[in-house]
């Protein structure tokens, strides 16, 4: 009835896993009670879970990304700490626990903690950059949103209901086959990353159709703001390398529950298959996450210079070259399987080829801030920090795509240095920069700047000091992944990286008193204006917080920098566009249809982990008739009146006004 | 410029050795992590091998170093000089385009890379793995198998093995022949270079040196289970005399390493202490890269089942 | 400040692209912009504006083209993990494990017949839509209906081929070969069970729903869908049957 499950499932004798599970199920009925007692159910499944607005479900995806960072931070932690106690000890995390914990850092990191926040910075700037109403399937939106969280939640019901998976976040064969790690760890692992793989793949069709059919009058592509142009180039990569991953993991699962043989070492499975499929989805993954965040930063530097970007044409191209490129280097995650020195060549320049493109946006974010007036706000500080740190990120990147000298740091500390060299100071810190920059864009109020420094200076400050360290441990030779430490000469070097999670550390607890205070102070934070930073694309002519249908009538653009364009019409004319004719707007109505798939995918993936089959097969049926009914539904769209729309758009012309005489007195503009 | 000349170095091993340390001062002095201490990593080769491998790295970071200093200098220089509070900068508001600075934009990555492309080509061919070294000596063969969580080294043509111990003649190309009995693993001696990853099924060659005798350690590059970080063994390089001793004293004492000693070894354990074996089937190495043994079993189940948490020793034992 | 709501133009509707008379500031901010080969001041695409293609002079796209090209992207991811399964069988068509090879696998009068029925699906799924275009629901039900029974004859035949190889102790564990036979040719089979579930849905929505935009929208989807199912059947047919047969 219950398949493989049964109470030895639960970790009772391990104190760790339970305490934890303890506190975050307590943590979890607390939220739950609280809500139910203020009664703020039918709010919540009205205005947010069954919500088809691309802002609320970009920011709901940022939520999730959010909170899953924090599970992937107290990974670290206990990594850290771990390694740093088992130097020629047993350290307090027995092997099967501590594999468990680093492959659940990787994956958690990557896939339900970067992807979920960079989807969301997408879902919820794309629409509003290119002046439209909403992303071109706004209910199947909610559909890929949901669907990421119902694999987020599968890796953390392993926490406390089995195991999960032991093998590293790619889960190479033979080790991820039954023979060598016959647990429920890996199913777990293959469900989750496999339900949030079908959202995350709904969602990238989503966000190309936006783009490439969805702009308002005059975007032509070359007029698009450069996050766009990013965006559109990570969600082609999804398209592209997403179905990898799932045809990858498929042929795994076959593997694991019907004992094919696509990857076994035996009886004709070929293990380097899956090497090879899996980093044909790996890299361009890399890129998918770097890209948006180069669009993050290039809209900031811009903004904060006060200039339009430089060289904008050179960036279109850098990124396509860097999505078209990322496609071919796969092979330089294993130089060390012997390909021979030819194809190692290849994938070597290849590689390196890549830093061609990365190395043109950098030179062009600091031309962007030659000549310009540069406002050193904590987004800018976020966007320094990248620039020296993702730059050094670069430099051991092309080391390490140098074949002859991969040979010797390959799968080492040095390795992992690197790739948080370029995925923390590139990705992470271009979520935070971005947070500070669109948080008075959706939320209405700006974060309180000294939290915001201080959380800046803690994490590049830790950042460096719990990373510099790994360069070196690389160099004296020691690997990635190990339990225990048998060479005493590495401690001073662990220990100095335990430092630096703790100034880490400090910079978390400044985001969260940041986001705290900033919610205390919201009154006196308040942006009224809609244009907080004096902001150069559309997204500035919303008031803050949008309303849900963005634009009363949509912009007609007429060159780049739409809203630079609109703006220096205002003050020059020293009056607002005539007031429009307002017209109903057409919207697509809320929709269920979202989360109960995503629930019916997580009772299905649970049910698949433990060989529940009736359960699995239930799940399934439900989902397919929640479908059904929803493509049963008579009404798609409801009207917003044109009272409704010209009430609201006054009120935002009106804030307007009263910026445009503050900048006319103040002659801000150029 | 020191770094041109580092880049310049000729392959002859003489000079390696200035080139590398004058290198490896060059990235003392950019990286200030105090490197010089590093005794027993991959900056510290014993061999051929390694010291070209070095070379590449530390010649490939210069070149980088050279670009990526004066770009890091160049913008905080040009983030302060604009400063919104710096009233003395001009201001150019518009200033968006230019043709030139574009072509220098994109040309200093080009050119970087085309000469990091050239390191690239030159290195790969030079210290491909699969490339016999140039000596004088004739190479001495050795085989290496990956266990679950030990490793086996058979020297085929002196009719010996040892577990979790290697030792080679010291001046003596080493041509390794690596293959796994269970999952992947990757063969590697930082201070002799080049690792190579070990798979079942499958047969990797590395040729590495060992120039004079030392005491050196191996390990496991590629995670392979609970037992991983216990995936190291002694190496030992040893005067052609010593090494002879060596065989002699192998040969004269222990197990044989048949078919039941070795499908002992296959099962899981961890924390093995180096062994010898006096004798060994000639015919064994083929057989496990073939599969005509049956590979590694896996944790088998002991104590009480635990539903989805599978038994171990991993590590413990 | 910004007039972000209210087209330049007004209300006379007339696409601003690139004509003149545009605020001195909005010239300037063009000038120091430009770049020798203007390129992106052009509307894109044709010279006449194409109301609702989605081509950046003219707005969002209407509703059909947006869903037709959403499921066009799908299609591709869809057919890119079918190459995954391509690229495995390619790998390891002669991983057969002492077991049988391809070519002692291969019936080609049965895949014949496979290939005829999906290939005649494919041309009553069109003329289907051609009836949906004229808005007959009679005709359009009824070659639903023949694409139906014809991907269900298609699906049995191969349940049968199946049947027979278990029977003969030929299955997906034997050897890497047969695993990436049997994945590749059981995930068409999947995909086309799959259809055959959305069609009848299709079916029962056409007969109590009638031609809704949004029927109709997914009629077409269904329609690229069944299409390029038989597209990567000829793949298969190709590279696993023919070549196979030969090998």
């Amino acid at each position: 009835m219950l398949g493989k499950l049964g109470l030895s499932a639960i970790p009772f004798s391990e104190p760790i896993p339970l305490i934890t599970s303890i506190i975050v199920i307590l943590v979890a009925l607390g939220v739950l009670g609280l809500i139910t007692a203020k009664g703020w159910w039918p709010y919540l499944w009205r205005e947010w879970i069954t919500s088809v607005d691309h802002k609320r479900i970009g920011i709901m995806y940022c939520l999730l990304g959010v909170v899953m960072l924090i599970r992937g931070f107290a990974d670290a932690i206990m990594m850290r700490t771990h390694q740093a106690m088992a130097i020629d000890a047993p350290g307090y995390l027995p092997p099967e626990h501590y594999n468990q914990i680093f492959t659940a850092h990787g994956t958690i990191m990557i896939l339900f903690g970067a992807m979920p926040l960079v989807l969301g910075f997408m879902n919820f700037l794309v629409p509003l950059q290119l002046g439209v109403r909403d992303v071109a399937f706004p209910t199947f939106n909610s559909v890929g949103f949901w669907l990421t969280a119902s694999g987020a939640l599968l890796v953390n019901i392993s926490l406390f209901v089995g195991e999960f998976a032991r093998t590293g976040w790619l889960p190479y064969p033979p080790l991820s086959e039954t023979t060598y790690t016959p647990g429920v760890g890996v199913d777990y692992y293959l469900w989750a990353v496999q339900i949030s793989g079908v959202g995350t793949l709904i969602t990238g069709i989503n966000i190309v159709t936006t783009v490439l059919k969805m702009r308002c009058r005059g975007m032509s592509y070359l007029r698009m703001p450069v996050f766009c142009w990013t965006s559109l180039a990570s969600c082609l990569l999804i398209v592209a390398a997403f179905p990898v991953l799932t045809a990858t993991l498929a042929m795994l699962t076959l593997d694991r529950y019907l004992d094919f043989h696509y990857f076994t070492h035996t009886a004709g499975g070929n293990p380097m298959m899956f090497v090879n499929l899996v980093w044909a989805w790996g890299h361009p993954e890399v890129y998918i996450l770097v890209l948006p965040a180069f669009g993050i930063f290039s809209e900031i530097f811009s903004t904060f210079s006060g200039k339009p970007l430089f060289g904008y044409r050179s960036m279109v191209a850098a990124t396509l070259f860097i999505c078209v490129v990322s496609l071919m280097v796969w092979l330089h995650h294993f130089f060390t399987m012997g390909a021979g020195a030819a194809v190692n060549t290849f994938f070597g320049i290849s590689s390196s080829i890549i830093a061609v493109g990365t190395g043109v946006k950098v030179y062009n974010w600091i031309f962007t801030m030659y000549g310009g007036r540069v406002r050193f706000e904590v987004p800018m500080l976020w966007s320094m920090g990248f620039i020296f740190t993702f730059v050094i990120g670069g430099l051991t990147g092309v080391l390490l795509a140098v074949p002859p000298a991969d040979f010797l740091v390959h799968n080492s500390m040095f390795l992992v240095a690197h790739f948080h060299n370029v995925i923390v100071g590139g990705v992470v810190f271009a979520i935070f920069a971005g947070m500070e920059f669109w948080f008075p864009k959706a939320f209405g109020f700006r974060l309180h700047e000294g939290w915001g420094k201080a959380a800046f200076w803690c994490a590049f400050i830790g950042f460096w000091v719990t990373f510099t360290p790994f360069y070196v441990l690389g160099l004296l030779g020691m690997t990635r992944r190990l339990q225990h430490i048998n060479f005493p000469e590495w401690s001073p070097w662990l220990y100095l990286s335990v430092v630096g999670i703790a100034i880490l550390i400090l910079g978390v607890i400044a985001q969260v008193m940041q986001l705290v205070v900033s919610i205390r102070d919201r009154e006196r934070l308040r942006d009224v204006t809609g244009d907080l930073w004096d902001g150069r694309s559309l997204e500035w002519a919303t008031p803050s917080p949008p309303p849900f249908f963005n634009f009363a009538v949509l912009p007609d653009v007429e060159g780049e920098e739409a809203y630079w364009g609109i703006k220096l019409r205002a003050v020059e004319t020293q009056q607002l566009a005539p007031e429009p004719d307002y017209r109903p707007i057409e919207m697509p109505v809320n929709s269920p249809v979202g989360i109960c798939t995503a629930f019916f995918a997580a009772v299905f993936g649970f049910a698949m982990v433990w060989y529940i089959w009736w359960l699995a097969i239930v799940a399934l049926v439900a989902a397919f008739a929640g479908f059904v009914v929803f493509a049963w539904r008579d009404v798609h769209e409801f009207e917003v009146p044109v009272r409704e729309v010209a009430r609201v758009d006054r009120a935002r012309r009106a804030a307007r006004e009263a910026l445009l005489e503050r900048m006319s007195r103040h002659g801000a503009l150029p | 410029m020191d770094c041109l000349q580092v880049v310049k170095s000729a392959p002859a091993r003489a000079r390696m050795g200035r080139g590398l340390s004058l290198g490896r001062g060059l990235v003392l002095a950019f990286a200030g992590l105090g490197l010089a201490a590093c005794s027993g990593g991959v900056l510290d080769p014993l061999g051929p091998v390694g010291e070209g491998d070095a070379e590449i790295l530390i010649n490939a970071t210069v070149i980088m170093l050279v670009i990526v200093v004066p770009t890091i200098l160049m913008a905080f220089w040009i983030a302060w000089r604009y400063r919104a509070s710096n009233t003395r900068a001009e201001y150019l508001p518009y200033w968006s385009y230019s043709g030139r600075v574009e072509a220098v934009v994109w040309s200093i990555p080009i050119l970087t890379i085309l000469f990091i492309g050239g390191v690239i080509w030159i290195g790969s061919h030079r210290l491909d793995p699969f490339r016999p070294l140039e000596s004088d000596v004739p190479p001495i063969e050795v085989q290496v198998v990956s266990l679950d969580w030990k490793w086996l080294f058979i020297y085929p043509e002196q009719g010996i093995a040892a577990v979790n111990q290697l030792v080679v003649p010291a001046g003596t190309p080493v041509r390794f022949s690596i293959t796994s009995a269970s999952v992947f693993n990757a063969f590697f001696v930082p201070r002799l270079g080049s690792m190579i990853y070990a798979m079942p099924g499958m047969v990797s060659q590395l040729h590495l040196q060992a120039d004079d005798p030392g005491e050196m350690w191996g390990i496991s590059a590629q995670f392979s289970g609970d037992g991983f970080s216990d995936m190291n063994f002694q190496v030992r390089s040893l005067a052609a005399a010593d090494f002879e001793a060596w065989v002699g004293g192998t040969r004269g004492a222990g197990p044989v390493l048949d078919q039941a000693a070795y499908a002992g070894l296959t099962h899981q354990s961890a924390r093995v202490p180096p062994s010898t074996f006096r004798a060994v089937d000639p015919r064994l190495f083929e057989a496990v890269a073939t599969q005509a043994h049956p590979p590694g079993p896996g944790p088998q189940p002991g104590g009480a089942p635990h539903a989805g948490r599978e038994a171990t020793t991993g590590g413990k034992d | 400040m910004s007039d972000g709501g209210s087209p330049a133009m007004g209300d006379n509707g007339s696409p601003a692209v690139g004509d003149g008379g545009l605020p001195a500031s909005v010239e300037a901010l063009r000038r120091v912009r430009e770049d020798p080969h203007r390129l992106g001041h052009r509307p894109h695409g044709p010279r006449e504006v194409v109301a609702g293609a989605g081509h950046g002079a003219t707005g969002p796209a209407n509703k059909r083209v947006i869903v037709g090209y959403g499921f066009w992207i799908f299609l591709l991811s869809d057919i890119i993990v079918f190459s995954c399964f391509f690229a495995a069988f390619a790998v390891q068509r002669g991983a057969t494990a002492g077991g049988p090879a391809v070519a002692q696998i291969v019936d080609l009068n049965r895949v014949a017949f496979e290939t005829a029925a999906l290939l005649l699906s494919s041309y009553t799924c069109m003329l289907s839509f051609a009836a949906t275009d004229a808005r007959n629901r009679l005709w359009t039900q009824l070659f639903l209906l023949a694409t139906g029974v014809l991907g269900l004859g298609f699906l049995l035949l191969e349940l049968q081929e199946f049947a027979e190889l278990a029977g003969q102790g030929i299955t997906p564990q034997r050897s890497g070969m047969l695993t990436s036979f049997f994945g590749l040719v059981g995930l068409h089979g999947v995909h086309v069970a799959a259809g055959l579930l959305w069609l009848a849905t299709m079916m029962a929505q056409v007969q109590l729903k009638g031609f809704r935009p949004e029927i109709i929208h997914r009629l077409m989807c269904f329609n690229l869908f069944w299409h390029a199912l038989d597209i990567v059947w000829i793949g298969i047919f190709t590279i696993v049957y023919l070549m196979g047969s030969g090998a």
